[in-house]
């Protein structure tokens, strides 16, 4: 009699929690689906011809018949549009990459020094890192404009990239992770003849290697996806970035279009493929402020 | 030569140069800017004049009227993100966490797509779905709802449903997933213990989840005022060249690049950014005292 009690309840409680996975579950496809919506809805569109999207704006586009990979055969054809095009993606690429290594560069070093060494002025630092976080960065805007245009860097990648190198986000992130590194690493490199450089970058870097990945995953998106700052400084159109480029594009008349629903859609691709393939570290350098606080 | 090597390689001068980036770029490109752009705000300045004007700048705030539109804009839209991209990925990460749910990783990954996309690119995609055009998303909707198409872009109410989706649409998966990585964080035992004490969902979430969860919610508050506070792109974006109907669409940071670059009108412009200074500090010195990093009149109880 106990014995088929407990069978009961146990089945009971299995179809309750079957009834629960499918409606958690279900929930998330649907809310997915609304995710996905719009940048699905691009894609299929990026199909058609780019008329189409002045006229009638964008929508859920399922007519196959109508499809076709004119717009990407068009971005791809190496015709001055197309041409154009590239020109931009490459300066995005080179503006991405370069930002990236110097980026990391300097603040892991920075954090280094802020984390490994007793001194007093690296608490005080730590403390102007967390200050300057707490000023958006939009009302050093015209007066960084103007700094910039004076020391003569206005209209280059320099201009658009010195004024972020030493970000305040990724120190903050390299001193939680070096915080918790051992310090008897160093004294024993010490001990061994390694100078204070050599350990910086012999002993501790290798150690580092996910917060590398991580901080060089989120700072390549930040760069590939940037707009105001690179938008006010470069000021030649053969200079400018992917997505001051694509802006150019959406204008009143529609005439470029294809081009720019096409090269949007290609234009997510290289995140997405960085996102795809390191999706782990990612969202550790994302979230490591939100825990500690 | 060899002296200098050994100084510079010495364990009391190497923090220092590797420190010394951080400190160069803090005063070029942040203490300088700041008093520059203080200084600037008290000028008048043109193409090629430069003369003080004493709080002219301040004066002239006070009396315009767009100027107290974009701040009140700027506001609204802070208080929207918060008021809905806090809770809901709150509940979803809850949910997500839940041993009930199954593929995980797909949704998740799902969720996070958006924040990949540029303003750029999303922007020009909500744009186009909240066009006038009869075949616009959006419209579509409408007719199959019964109702006439309208210019979603062209009143507030509807096109401040499409600045806001956007924002969300952006965000939730991020959101989200910091509250994640809160949840991880909290000790699975208690939750064990409640079981034991026969607790319901609803307690566990109201007397386990959100006290832990305490410190990602103050930190997904903070970037969001933040955020919410200086947004432009999406505004930039959604109107096209930061010009929307009646300004509709104005933020403080829009303004300050409307006065500061497309009119050239730097001296005022720069008022405007000291203005957006202050509400920033505000905020910041009201959250301290909040989460009680700083204590105001508890000195006695010591």
């Amino acid at each position: 009699m106990m014995k088929t009690q407990a069978v009961v309840d146990s089945k009971h409680a299995n179809t309750k929690r079957a009834i629960g996975t499918v409606l958690v579950t279900g929930f998330f496809a649907i809310l997915s689906a609304i995710i996905a919506f719009p940048l699905l809805a691009g894609l299929l569109a990026s199909f058609h011809p780019g008329r189409e999207l002045l006229q009638n704006g964008l929508s859920l586009n399922l007519n196959f018949d109508t499809m076709s990979l004119n717009n990407y055969i068009y971005l791809l054809s190496g015709n001055a549009d197309s041409q154009k095009y590239f020109m931009w993606y490459g300066n995005s690429l080179e503006l991405t990459i370069i930002t990236v290594i110097l980026t990391l560069l300097i603040c892991y070093f920075v954090a280094y020094g802020m984390t490994m060494y007793r001194f007093k002025l690296g608490k005080i630092l730590f403390f102007l890192v967390i200050a300057t976080m707490c000023v958006p960065f939009e009302i050093l805007l015209l007066p960084l404009y103007n700094e910039v245009t004076e020391l003569g860097i206005i209209n280059t990648i320099w201009g658009v990239m010195l004024p972020g190198l030493c970000s305040a986000s990724t120190i903050f992130f390299f001193r939680q992770y070096l915080i918790g590194m051992p310090k008897e690493l160093l004294e024993a490199a010490r001990i061994d003849g390694c100078t204070e450089y050599g350990i910086s970058v012999r002993i501790m870097m290798p150690l580092a290697k996910p917060a590398f990945a991580s901080m060089a995953i989120l700072c390549a998106m930040g760069s590939w996806n940037n707009m105001l700052w690179p938008m006010m400084v470069f000021r030649d159109a053969d200079k400018f970035t992917l997505q001051i480029g694509l802006n150019t594009l959406l204008t009143p008349y529609g005439n470029d279009y294809d081009v720019l629903i096409a090269g949007s859609m290609f234009g997510i691709l290289p995140i997405m493929v960085i996102f795809l393939l390191f999706q782990k570290y990612l969202i550790e350098g994302m979230t490591a402020g939100a825990v500690k606080g | 030569m060899k002296y200098l090597k050994k100084y510079l390689y010495s364990q009391k001068v190497a923090p220092y140069i590797f420190v010394l980036p951080f400190v160069l770029s803090f005063l070029i490109f942040w203490v300088y800017p700041l008093i520059s752009g203080i200084t600037m705000s008290f000028q008048d300045i043109g193409f090629s004049k430069r003369e003080w004007v004493g709080i002219e700048n301040y004066a002239k705030l006070l009396r315009d009227k767009t100027f107290k539109l974009a701040i009140s804009n700027s506001i609204e839209y802070m208080a929207w993100t918060i008021a809905l991209l806090i809770p809901f990925p709150m509940i979803f990460a809850v949910m997500m966490d839940s041993r009930l749910t199954k593929a995980k990783g797909v949704w998740k990954a799902i969720m996070y797509i958006p924040a990949l996309t540029s303003v750029v690119i999303s922007g020009m995609l909500f744009r186009m779905m909240f066009s006038e055009a009869d075949g616009s998303q959006m419209n579509k909707l409408m007719v199959w709802l019964g109702q006439q198409p309208i210019p979603w872009l062209k009143s507030k109410a509807t096109s401040w449903l499409g600045l806001i989706l956007l924002c969300c649409w952006r965000w939730t998966g991020v959101n989200m997933l910091y509250f994640l990585s809160g949840l991880k964080a909290i000790d699975s035992t208690l939750y064990e213990a409640a079981d034991v004490d026969g607790c319901t969902a609803i307690q566990k979430f109201r007397h386990i989840t959100l006290p832990l969860l305490q410190p990602t919610t103050i930190y997904v508050v903070t970037i969001s005022v933040f955020a919410g506070l200086s947004m432009f792109l999406e505004s930039f974006m959604l109107w096209g060249n930061n010009d929307s109907p009646k300004n509709i669409g104005l933020t403080i940071v829009g303004y300050l690049y409307k006065r500061g670059i497309q009119k050239n009108d730097m001296g005022y412009a720069c008022a405007v950014g000291v203005v957006l200074l202050v509400i920033a500090l505000l905020i910041n010195f009201a959250q301290l005292i909040a989460t009680g990093t700083i204590k105001i009149g508890k000195r006695k109880e010591e």
